[in-house]
């Protein structure tokens, strides 16, 4: 696939460009001493509540050992963000709520100071988002975090994948407010680049975010949809992919369909995760750390 | 059998228009030659027929319709994409110009399924 980056290659070329991005490949961000400058926040995706298949026998345990493995980290993340696909679809808006009440019951045991959500299509594209609205507000946002301004998209309320005009609107007059060398991270569900449109991997009007992105200095952007880890330049903007919390997808083209990929019994909960980003507001420098649901 | 004047001048007449009308008709159809069309339904979760097979360079319509909800017809090796609306015909015009087996998808969220609705179009020589 045009463009994209193994871990390894990646590290090489965050290491040559000084992209502020770099990763650690075990126990990470937790040796470091938290600066002033320092904070820390995980990165959760997909948890899919409400699904029920083969691809997981443990549907309904594994998003309550994902918050049981975020519990136990050594370092309590200062906010923690879902990238979307808090619940699986269902046409039916009475159990698309329920699904939602029950999500939201299990992750408040989370223990971080801020957990903040934005929607993916399974949660939003068949309402425009009004379900997810009524249990976790805006479905586009900004806040700002010791130093690094962060900017929550919205492509899944509009069922054809869009941003929409509006919203773009909206993102650039947010950007005319940062300077240059601001430190700008996005969330967003879906890939804001073309990742593999085959497989309904890309967001129509990405590009136009990305154009508006692409005059800042320091941006990053943050992302779920694609059930795995995956890392992506667009010139000087870096996109990290989570993985998910109920099933992996398989590598973009890889397979013949983007169908889960079965669970494996001798390897259960393999590659279900979530991730830990140790940033560094000054620098905006970005240490990624992946973690498992269950350790091995 | 003998025609008088008026009546050879009307039948003239209508030979003329007809023959002007003929020739539109040829010359339209010289231009632009009718192209095969082929019908595509959505449903959820479906395309019927999901496999499509063209030939290279023979342009063709794709006429889609849907049987329920907002659908969307991508293929993206082809940057082409089409909204199929519920009530309405929708026609994509395709002048395929490379061989071999491509993905074509819905790529408007459609429910519990959207992700399996896809279909195959393979081009040959």
């Amino acid at each position: 696939m045009a463009n994209e980056i193994e871990r390894r290659d990646f590290l090489k070329l965050t290491a040559i460009s000084g992209l502020g991005v770099v990763f650690a490949s075990a126990l990470p961000g937790m040796a470091r001493a938290a600066g002033q400058d320092d904070f820390y926040f995980v990165q959760l995706s997909d948890t899919h509540w409400g699904f029920e298949g083969p691809p997981n026998p443990d549907a309904r345990g594994t998003l309550k050992k994902a918050v049981a493995a975020v519990n136990s980290l050594e370092r309590e993340p200062d906010f923690i963000m879902f990238t979307g696909d808090l619940t699986h679809t269902t046409d039916s808006p009475v159990e698309r709520r329920k699904r939602m009440s029950e999500f939201k019951e299990i992750v408040k045991d989370l223990k971080a100071k801020t957990v903040r959500f934005m929607p993916g299509e399974h949660d939003a594209s068949l309402d425009n988002g009004k379900a997810f609205q009524e249990f976790f507000g805006a479905t586009h946002y900004t806040f700002d975090h010791k130093g690094v301004h962060f900017i929550v998209l919205d492509n899944v309320s509009d069922p054809r994948a869009i941003i929409g005009d509006e919203q773009l609107g909206w993102l650039a007059a947010d950007l005319r407010q940062q300077k240059d060398d601001a430190s700008i991270v996005v969330f967003t569900h879906r890939p804001l680049f073309d990742l593999y449109p085959q497989w309904d991997w890309a967001t129509r009007d990405g590009a136009k975010a990305v154009d508006l992105l692409m005059p800042y200095e320091n941006v990053a952007v943050f992302y779920g949809h694609i059930h795995q880890e995956h890392h992506h330049m667009t010139g000087h903007i870096a996109h990290h992919a989570a993985k998910g919390l109920m099933f992996p997808l398989p590598e973009a083209g890889k397979a013949p369909t983007r169908a889960p990929l079965p669970w494996n019994p001798v390897e259960p909960y393999k590659g279900l995760g979530f991730r830990g980003v140790d940033a560094d507001a000054k620098t905006a420098k970005y240490e990624l750390s992946e973690f498992p649901v269950v350790k091995a | 059998m003998t025609l008088n004047r008026n009546a050879l001048r009307a039948a003239v007449a209508a030979a003329v228009v007809g023959l002007s009308s003929l020739g539109a008709y040829v010359t339209a159809q010289s231009a632009e030659p009718k192209e095969q069309v082929i019908k595509i339904t959505a449903k959820r979760f479906n395309y019927t027929p999901g496999e499509v097979k063209l030939r290279k360079g023979v342009p063709v319509i794709l006429e889609f319709t849907t049987q329920d909800v907002f659908m969307g017809f991508n293929l993206p090796d082809f940057n082409v994409r089409a909204d199929i609306v519920p009530g309405k015909v929708m026609r994509l015009r395709l002048v395929p110009d490379k061989t071999g087996t491509f993905i074509f998808l819905c790529d408007v969220f459609c429910g519990s399924g959207h992700e399996e609705m896809s279909g195959k179009l393979t081009v040959i020589d």
